[in-house]
């Protein structure tokens, strides 16, 4: 989880990414902060993370890119 | 019938069907549905219906199709070593990619032969007109499929999500059937995905007391927008929109405003009327507007306007294409040289090309539809390019971006630059938008929008008086809206004497003020055309 908001916060400081959940519906995370999100976090934790992922359940807390990125990890 | 808001269908269709659909049995509604979507779409397009009915029985066949090869996947990879695990995938995928390519390919085929080959045929003839060419392609008269812009898309949607496996295939045909063709959105959208309207189309939920009543206000809402602004507007749009010159930007400006309050309300409005319909058999169909012109910027724009259209752009154009393995690549690639920002915009701008590509084509062929796109493009792009400079200028003079009079200057340029977009939009022809755009910018005149001359064009002193106080009542509401104050809940809370009186008032209102009879020529719904 550690990693996850040091690469959230390198990629867009200033948001408290331990209790934000609205990361995309309040317009946090735009769309091309969100490729660069899918790239980093593929890169860092070697997952793939297909299209049909990225929807704003995933993508609009932290805790819910973990999860994400736990269960990812599982299946490959 | 393809006016959702003309009698024909909300008192005596839209009724029938409530009254047959609560007295069938709970298991047999669904069946009422399809048929009443049946009756509907024929009503219209005729024997076209042959085209709806193909979409259907398609998707349920490629559908489960996907389904037979993921079980042989599945089959296979229970008996077989995890190191050669990776490579049976690797191949029944590129199987799957060729099944969904052939879907798409059937199906946008349809779109593009009803939709462009006059287009297509057009441009053919003049370039052989320019290559001195004595020959010219015969162009069909083709009539199109009612809603198969919109019902396209959903097919598309539905073969993707199976392959993607986040919607199981449908066996049941009569569902998918229905899903296509659900009459409130067959003409206009929503453009819904199968996995939101799966369990409310098949469930046959009784109407009670509190969906006719909510469904029936969200109607009477959208038939005021539509009737007594958008229909009331026509006349003043279509007449400034058809002059031979421009010699007034004033003028230009006054039916650009008009077109642009017409669309919405005409748009808006039906969706309404769409949305209260299904909401009568409980069945909720997605909204397609969030009060899109208090929007800051033109990408905050399209994420109110027309919704469902942009979703599904961003679901199957924009992530597919930016995150495709050569665009990731890229992008890790100029993320290293040129930071956070600019690392990822050329695979978003590609991406994004295509989307408004797609976007402006999907509106209708004509080179006016293709420049709209472009031209949306441009600004987001722009906006892309300039977020980190614009951040610095808020961060250098301490001016706060929430503050009201800023977010006011933000709203009302957003405003203009759809106004101007929507001019395009509405002009027959891209030389007629120019002369137009033309006039709008050298030979401005403001007087002219407070002199009479503006009762020239077809609509009278108290046409514009309904339409601004209409206006207003539209405006509250929105702001209400935006403030998330839910209107409706409110309202079931007061007295129900009080209640009663606001929707006489408002049903004599739109009886009193609707623009129709004599005067006036019915207007089908503008989103119809696309």
């Amino acid at each position: 989880m550690e990693k996850l908001i040091n690469i959230l916060e390198s990629l867009n400081p200033g948001v408290d990414y331990q209790n934000v959940t609205t990361l995309i519906d309040e317009h946090y995370l735009d769309s091309l902060t969100i490729l660069s999100l899918v790239a980093e976090i593929e890169d860092e934790f070697d997952i793939t993370i297909p299209t049909v992922e990225i929807i704003p359940d995933n993508f609009n807390s932290a805790s819910a890119l973990h999860k994400m990125i736990e269960r990812l990890s599982e299946e490959d | 019938m393809v006016n959702y808001c003309n009698t024909l269908y909300f008192l005596i269709f839209l009724p029938i069907v409530i009254l047959i659909y609560n007295i069938t049995p709970k298991k047999h509604r669904p069946k009422i549905l399809l048929l009443a979507s049946y009756i509907f779409f024929f009503s219209i397009s005729g024997k076209l219906i042959i085209f709806l009915i193909f979409s259907s029985l398609s998707i349920h066949h490629f559908g489960l199709w996907l389904e037979s090869i993921k079980s042989e996947r599945d089959e296979i990879l229970k008996n077989v070593q995890k190191e050669d695990k990776k490579e049976i995938k690797i191949t029944y995928k590129k199987k799957e990619k060729r099944i969904i390519i052939l879907a798409i390919l059937i199906h946008l085929g349809l779109l593009v032969f009803f939709k462009y080959t006059k287009f297509f045929g057009i441009n053919i003839n003049n370039l052989l007109a320019q290559l001195k060419v004595n020959y010219q392609i015969p162009l069909p008269k083709l009539l199109i499929p009612i809603g198969i812009s919109f019902y396209t898309l959903e097919a598309i949607s539905y073969i993707i999500d199976v392959a993607r496996e986040k919607i199981k295939p449908e066996k049941n045909l009569m569902s998918l059937a229905l899903y296509l063709s659900f009459f409130p959105k067959t003409v206009e959208g929503p453009i819904s995905r199968y996995e939101d309207l799966k369990e409310s189309l098949n469930a046959g939920e009784k109407t009670t007391y509190k969906s006719l009543c909510f469904g029936a206000q969200r109607i009477l809402y959208g038939l005021i927008k539509k009737v007594v602004v958008a229909d009331r507007l026509n006349i003043l749009v279509k007449s400034i929109f058809s002059m031979s010159e421009f010699s007034n930007g004033g003028i230009v400006a006054l039916g650009t405003i008009a077109y642009t309050i017409q669309l919405y309300m005409d748009f808006s409005g039906t969706m309404d009327v769409v949305i209260g319909s299904a909401e009568i058999f409980n069945i909720r169909l997605k909204e397609n507007f969030r009060q899109p012109f208090f929007s800051k910027s033109i990408s905050e724009f399209w994420s109110r306007w027309h919704i469902t259209l942009g979703t599904w752009f961003k679901d199957y154009i924009f992530y597919p294409v930016s995150l495709s393995k050569p665009m990731k690549k890229l992008t890790t690639i100029l993320r290293r040289h040129l930071g956070n920002h600019f690392g990822p915009l050329i695979a978003g701008s590609v991406a994004l090309f295509l989307v408004w590509l797609a976007n402006g084509l999907w509106h209708g062929a004509a080179w006016t539809f293709v420049f709209f796109g472009m031209y949306h493009f441009f600004f987001i792009i722009i906006a892309n390019i300039t977020e980190p400079l614009v951040n610095k200028f808020y961060c250098v003079t301490h001016i706060n971006r929430e503050n009201i009079i800023v977010k006011t200057i933000r709203i009302i340029k957003t405003t203009i630059i759809v106004l101007i977009g929507e001019l395009f939009f509405r002009a027959d022809r891209f030389k007629t938008a120019l002369a137009m755009f033309n006039a709008l910018i050298t030979k401005f005149d403001f007087r002219v929008i407070m002199s009479k001359d503006i009762f020239n064009f077809g609509i009278d002193k108290l046409d514009f008086i309904i339409v601004i106080i209409t206006l207003v009542f539209v405006f509250v509401i929105s702001i209400l809206k935006e403030k998330n104050i839910n209107i409706r809940k409110i309202l079931s809370t007061w007295q129900k004497p009080l209640r009663w009186l606001i929707f006489y008032i408002l049903i004599f209102y739109l009886i009193i003020f609707g623009a129709y009879g004599m005067n006036y020529t019915p207007v089908d719904p503008m989103y119809a055309n696309f």
